[in-house]
């Protein structure tokens, strides 16, 4: 064999020019990125923590830590997805006229496109499943999920998914393509390079993991609700969190499928979305969008859960409209189905499919309006305390309504056909996301850090970070509206018409203010983990909640509850303590919990490793990695070392610290 | 859910004194991730659907498919799950030499199938009509082959739970497995009905 032969056998198409170290903001960002990590690695290293945290957090099947690392990873991928914003504000404000900004376009494109990608599959999708993870077995009263390990792997594959992206900054590119990578754009023709493969592998190995974490959260809350909770009797968060796992169930598999068909054409040379051959590309967008559509809402229904439980705690009440709340969540879930062409609608349908689903999508505009009536009516009346989470709830409830009109406009074909494609529809999808899913995750973040980490999260830093990010919201998308209704169409990265500028201007100053938005964020957790013993939180019920995780300590134990709750009634903690309960101090029995274990990792690594040898080409690499993944599900299957009891003692240990902490305290 | 004290639990009892016990959700899970698995499956007939009369001035359907091999195929897949059901009946006699026999007889069924689809798809490519020759060959491939993808991994797992039955014996979570992949190994005969109509019988008669 040649030697050069040897190279491209061992190494595929990776060589040292795929490393763009003539790129000087990719070489910058990778000297920052390196001796951050550099740092990281060595205070770890320097501490002796890597055994504490493989054991502790690693390989933990325990729900509530998964839950924490799922928002770690949520949160620094957030730093990514902004740094993207931040540098296409950046060039949009710089590039008029004779001048072409800092980004050529090729840079620019994938820019745009990670910004995306990340944004939802990295940032909003890993803080809403954590957040599930963290709240849903607590609030029925289980001691884990379905399947734990199950659970761990989910996590690991998404953290693998992630790592790929990132390493396209470095390695490679990333795809040029926007974030659904349409084709016959992102086939081989016409995207030749690494970026469409780093893009399909990255959502292939991340959505595995996010359908089965659906599967497993579907059957927690089929399976595992405490006794006498009925369906009737579950929070509301935990309704929106069915809804979402069972879209999941029922979305992903779609994404998947389509991805495979969108590969096959890439590596193999089928052609079902090329344009000759018989292939046609509608086909592709047509099934991306029956995954993308359900995916919004799969977004959207846990930040409605957690603004419902907002709501309820900061007013003191019962949240209005129980049962209204909950077929508005699953009327919202079924037409989630039904309206996916409403991307697409220039594409040539015809005006009767056009106007089936512009019809559907404006019906789902009622049960929305149903859950904001639902939160305005708890408010009415009620003792509303305003702090942190509450403050991010009104601040959803004044944004979201606005892009859900802006989305009913879109959803009328004719304007659609004016709009489709321009700054107006970017300015109305960051309105329901920012101000639908990302403030939701606020709130919930605030909202349940005590029950998380046992200490609440300091207020002022909170409240700055809240008034930042509401106000740079609509500085930095106000003209983008503007710009759209104008006619000036997304995705370019130069502009021709200075009268344009001045309102890219107002959008950078936004950003300006979404940063420290950000930064007060960070501040706020720095902050809040100095002040820990002051904000500590011993009662396990730091707002006067309602439902069953707050009647467990914070941070809840490992096994949740010492005894199981028996549930009465909606609200079963506010039942609870309003019918004089007692918290058990003795007769503790041994609790069967499951055992910690590394497998997910591992897989994850393979299945990540099987990715990248796919992405670069390297065909003996792929195969070896993918049946090492095989062999290591084998090999776990024979392991019958599962689970343990927590003894009895142990339990009366730990609950006997909770009275005493309780007793101090009172 | 069906919790027996909780008939029994008076309005001021707020907690279980014994350990509860959650019915396990192995079964429904699995249930829900062949659901998921569905639909991929309903993807692909879709993608057949609307590609599957492209054929770009390549063969179609009724130059390609011989439908004695199909109904040779076919047969082994049905028969793989009637004898899956004889082993799932010994388990229930609790005898694990048989239960054995037919899962070894099941693998084999099942071997023979996926070898006469790669005799088919060899023979297709040989005679130059490969999945790259026209969108109908690409979509005819992808729904075909990956449901015999399908049944090479049922095949890796019966081996796997063979071994696991062999060592330890009818345990109640291998039993569990052995339902698991019952389900599995009935549902792809399922899909494979509607391939074997909507693909190869309605094929040659278009």
């Amino acid at each position: 064999m040649q030697h050069s032969e040897l190279i491209h056998f061992l190494f595929g198409r990776l060589s040292w020019d795929s490393i763009p170290y003539n790129v000087p903001i990719l070489v910058y960002t990778f000297a920052v990125v390196a001796v951050l990590g550099a740092a990281l690695f060595g205070a770890i290293t320097w501490y002796g923590k890597w055994g504490y945290l493989w054991r502790e957090w690693f390989t933990s099947v325990d729900h509530k830590k998964i839950g924490i690392m799922y928002m770690v990873l949520g949160t620094v991928m957030l730093l990514r997805g902004f740094a993207d914003a931040a540098m296409m504000r950046i060039q949009q404000v710089w590039a008029f006229g004779g001048s072409l900004g800092y980004l050529p376009p090729e840079h620019y494109d994938q820019i745009f496109t990670a910004h995306g990608v990340i944004m939802i599959f990295f940032v909003a999708m890993p803080m809403v499943v954590g957040l599930m993870n963290i709240v849903m077995p607590l609030q029925i009263g289980a001691r884990d999920v379905a399947f734990p390990f199950l659970n761990n792997f989910s996590f690991w594959m998404t953290v693998a998914g992630a790592i790929l992206v990132m390493m396209s900054l470095f390695v490679g590119e990333f795809a040029r393509t926007g974030w659904l990578a349409y084709p016959p754009l992102s086939g081989i023709a016409y995207s030749p390079d690494v970026g469409v493969d780093y893009y399909i592998w990255s959502l292939q190995i991340a959505g595995a993991g996010t359908l089965l974490s659906g599967v497993n959260m579907v059957v927690t809350i089929v399976k595992m609700r405490a006794p006498g909770m009925t369906l009737m009797r579950m929070p509301i968060f935990t309704w929106t969190a069915l809804c979402t796992n069972v879209l999941i169930v029922a979305a992903f598999p779609v994404l998947t499928a389509v991805l495979v068909l969108l590969s096959l054409d890439r590596y193999v040379g089928t052609n079902f979305f090329t344009n000759d051959f018989g292939g046609n590309a509608m086909m592709y967008v047509n099934l991306i969008w029956i995954w993308g559509h359900p995916e919004v809402y799969i977004l959207i229904l846990p930040a409605f859960g957690v603004f419902s439980e907002v709501v309820s705690t900061f007013c003191d009440k019962r949240l209005f409209g129980y049962t209204s709340m909950v077929y508005a969540t699953l009327v919202i879930t079924i037409l989630s189905y039904l309206v996916w062409l409403h991307h697409f609608f220039t594409m040539g349908s015809g005006a009767s499919v056009n106007s089936f689903f512009g019809i559907t999508t404006m019906i789902i505009s009622i049960p929305t309006g149903a859950k904001m009536f639902n939160w305005l009516f708890t408010m009415y009346r009620g003792r509303i305390r305003f702090d942190v989470p509450m403050l991010w709830t009104m601040g959803f409830m004044f944004t979201f309504v606005i892009g859900g009109m802006t989305g009913v406009l879109l959803a009328v074909p004719p304007a659609d056909f004016e709009l489709h494609n321009s700054l107006f529809l970017v300015a109305h999808f960051h309105n329901v996301i920012i101000g639908g899913v990302l403030f939701g995750m606020f709130a919930g973040i605030n909202y349940w850090f005590p029950k998380s980490m046992g200490f609440k999260l300091d207020p002022f830093w909170g409240k700055v970070s809240f008034w930042f990010w509401l106000s740079g919201f609509w500085f930095a998308f106000t003209p983008l509206y503007i710009l759209g209704l104008m006619g000036v169409t997304r995705r370019l990265n130069h502009f021709d018409d200075p009268s344009l500028q001045i309102w890219f201007q107002i959008a950078a100053f936004g950003a300006v203010l979404v940063f420290i938005g950000i930064v007060a964020f960070l501040i706020q957790l720095y902050v809040s983990f100095r002040r820990r013993e002051e904000l500590r939180d011993v009662t396990g019920d730091p707002w006067g909640g309602r439902t069953l995780e707050w009647s467990t300590s914070s941070p809840a134990p490992e096994y949740n509850f010492a005894f199981t709750p028996v549930v009465h009634d909606q609200d079963a903690w506010a039942d609870m303590k309003k019918r004089g309960y007692q918290r058990p101090e003795q007769g503790f029995i041994p609790i069967h919990m499951p055992k910690s274990t590394g497998a997910g990792f591992i897989l994850a690594v393979l299945a990540m490793i099987c990715g990248f040898a796919m992405i670069w080409h390297i065909w003996w690499l792929a195969p070896a990695a993918f049946v090492a993944f095989l062999a290591t599900v084998i090999i776990h299957s024979f392991n019958a070392h599962r689970d343990f009891h927590i003894p009895a003692e142990e339990v009366a240990r730990v609950e006997a610290e909770r009275s005493r902490l309780l007793a101090q305290q009172a | 859910m069906s919790s027996p004290n909780l008939s029994a639990a008076s309005p001021q009892q707020f907690y279980l004194t014994s350990e509860h016990h959650p019915e396990n959700g192995t079964m429904l899970g699995f249930w829900i991730y062949l659901m998921s698995d569905c639909l991929v499956f309903a993807v692909l007939f879709a993608m057949y659907g609307i590609l599957g009369g492209n054929y770009a001035a390549g063969p179609g359907p009724k130059d390609l498919f011989e439908l004695p091999t199909v109904a040779i195929n076919t047969s082994m897949l049905l028969l793989s799950s009637i004898t899956y059901g004889f082993a799932m009946l010994e388990i229930q006699r609790n005898r694990k030499g048989a239960t054995l026999f037919w899962l070894a007889i099941t693998g084999c069924f099942g071997a023979a199938f996926v070898g006469l689809e790669l005799t088919e798809f060899a023979h297709f490519i040989h005679e130059g009509a490969g999945p790259q020759r026209s969108a109908f060959l690409s979509s005819f491939f992808t729904l075909v082959g990956t449901h015999g993808l399908h049944v090479s991994f049922g095949i890796i797992w019966l081996i796997t739970l063979m071994v696991q039955v062999g060592w330890r014996g009818l345990t109640p979570e291998n039993i569990r497995r052995l339902s698991c992949l019952s389900l599995f190994w009935h549902f792809l005969d399922v899909v494979w009905i509607g391939v074997f109509t909507f693909v190869y019988l309605m094929g040659v008669l278009r």
